[in-house]
């Protein structure tokens, strides 16, 4: 049949001729080889000293942001769990007493949010389910540690620094 | 032979002893480097500057290690197989020139342990013995891969000696003496009557021949089969672990480095080197220049022996022991053959 992609190649075999059999021009060939990458520049990047780029929509650990006055975005309206296909987060809300109006933005606020890293899958669907832009999968790689329980990010450590300080 | 004499080879053998140690653990970090550099990476760089206390920490490591005897070897032949063959390695460089004489008042001391006028035939008996390491260790672990690369290491080393002795044959036909340091000496210099000293010069296809035949007795790649990770666990240390596991894998690189010392002295002129009499230095510093030109010699063969690990892949064994019986030992005796003929043409 016909090749449509003309990609087909015919491959023959041919009894090896001496220079082939006799092993030593094709270890040369592959010396020169071998030669050519020793002097070429290595392409580890050495790890904790050196960090290789992250791409743009890279999706790290998340962080729940602060409006421009430095309040917490977080309602507590629960989409970002319900959305969760890995059931990482969970949360507890409470309501906003006076007084607290400079802490949270709206009427009611996460008291307590907690994601478990180890089921976190970082598909980045509590970002798109947000209403108020309040979680960012934007830090960096999550730490490794020893125990189960200390990967339970609670609000200590996704809540973004506050402005002023 | 004085008092003085006798302290002065005592402390030549130590310091040979130690040289040739520090190099075969230098060796190790040399070939994770080297390897590192022909796969474009970087290798160990953690301990110390540049990582070179990595073999340090190699060594506490294997120190440090359980020591497993397996129930069902035999226990006095498992431990007298990696004593037996880093004690082999170790030997052979008692006969090596390693320089000329140096003069230190009214005393000459020549830079070798012992001139023995059989000296390549010494070098030939402890490269054999060398294998008495790989096959009792293999033997005593009662494991069928140990088994099987003791045997392997067995047939492949008896293969290719019978060609590396006759490629030295043609060699010693040139130059009439089995001593290592009357063939140095024969070397002087680099260039003489219209040709080059250094037998590789007069004996290429034997150089060929015989650095072939020392991969293969060294077990280095592509002639690695004893201990062929691939096929048969880690051959015949697999049974190993902790300082025995360390001294067959030491065993190896002192090897390396004496098969090393012994291409350098037979075909590239030792401690020799060109001009080394028309500069007008003294004697003493042309000694001392000539050794550290030998020990130049022997780490460019090492790197070649790892240059070469890096570049080609692994023999088949039919192909090994073709390559052995088939090419190299016809060549040798062609390679004698024409000695022979020049040698009654060209005198």
């Amino acid at each position: 049949m016909e090749s449509l992609s003309n990609k087909r190649k015919l491959v023959e075999s041919k009894p090896l001729n001496f220079l082939e059999r006799a092993y030593l021009p094709a270890i040369m060939s592959g010396l020169a080889t071998t030669m050519k990458h020793f002097f070429r520049k290595p392409v580890t990047i050495s790890y904790p000293e050196e960090k290789r780029e992250f791409s743009e929509n890279f999706r790290g650990m998340h962080s729940l942001k602060r409006d421009e006055d430095g309040r917490e975005r977080c309602t507590a309206c629960g989409l970002c769990a319900l959305s969760c296909p890995a059931e990482a987060i969970t949360m507890i809300a409470a309501e906003r007493q006076k007084g607290e109006e400079n802490l949270y933005r709206e009427e009611k606020y996460a008291a307590v949010y907690e994601i478990n890293m180890l089921r976190c899958i970082f598909c980045g669907l509590c970002e798109e389910a947000c209403p108020k832009e309040a979680i960012y999968l934007d830090g960096d790689i999550v730490p490794a540690d020893y125990l189960r329980k200390d990967f339970i990010y609670g609000k200590d450590k996704l809540v973004e620094a506050p402005l002023n300080q | 032979m004085g008092s003085f004499d006798i302290i002065i080879k005592f402390v030549l053998i130590v310091i040979i002893f130690a040289i040739s140690l520090v190099v075969a653990m230098y060796s190790t970090y040399a070939e994770r480097k080297i390897a590192a550099f022909f796969q474009d990476r970087i290798g160990p760089n953690r301990a110390g500057p540049w990582g070179i206390l990595q073999p340090l920490c190699d060594g506490a490591k294997m120190f440090l290690k359980e020591e497993i005897i397996p129930t069902n070897a035999n226990a006095f032949l498992f431990i007298a197989g990696p004593s037996l063959g880093i004690l082999t390695a170790c030997i052979g460089s008692a006969v090596i020139p390693w320089g000329q004489t140096l003069t230190i008042g009214s005393h000459v001391i020549p830079l070798q342990v012992t001139d023995i006028n059989v000296g390549v035939l010494y070098i030939f008996g402890v490269v054999s013995l060398g294998v008495y390491g790989v096959m009792i260790g293999g033997w005593a672990s009662n494991n069928k891969y140990s088994l099987l690369g003791a045997i392997r290491a067995a047939s492949q080393n008896i293969s290719y000696e019978i060609s590396m002795g006759l490629s030295i044959i043609a060699l010693l036909m040139l130059t009439g003496t089995l001593s290592l340091k009357e063939i140095a000496q024969q070397q002087h210099g680099f260039w003489s009557h219209g040709w080059f000293t250094w037998n590789v010069f007069r004996q290429p296809l034997g150089f060929l021949i015989f650095i072939v035949c020392a991969f293969a007795e060294t077990n280095r790649t592509p002639f690695d089969l004893p201990e062929c990770e691939t096929e048969l666990v880690g051959g015949y240390h697999t049974e190993y672990s902790s300082m025995k596991l360390g001294f067959y894998l030491f065993a190896e690189y002192i090897n390396m480095f004496i098969s090393s010392a012994v291409m350098a002295t037979l075909y590239f002129g030792g401690y020799n080197f060109p001009f080394m009499h028309q500069l007008g230095l003294s004697e003493n510093l042309v000694t001392i220049i000539g050794t550290l030109v030998l020990f130049a010699k022997i780490f460019s063969f090492i790197f070649f022996f790892m240059w070469v690990r890096w570049t080609i892949p692994r023999f088949r064994y039919d192909q090994l022991m073709d390559l052995g019986w088939k090419v190299l030992i016809p060549l040798a005796i062609a390679n004698i053959v024409l000695t022979g003929i020049a040698g009654t043409f060209i005198k």
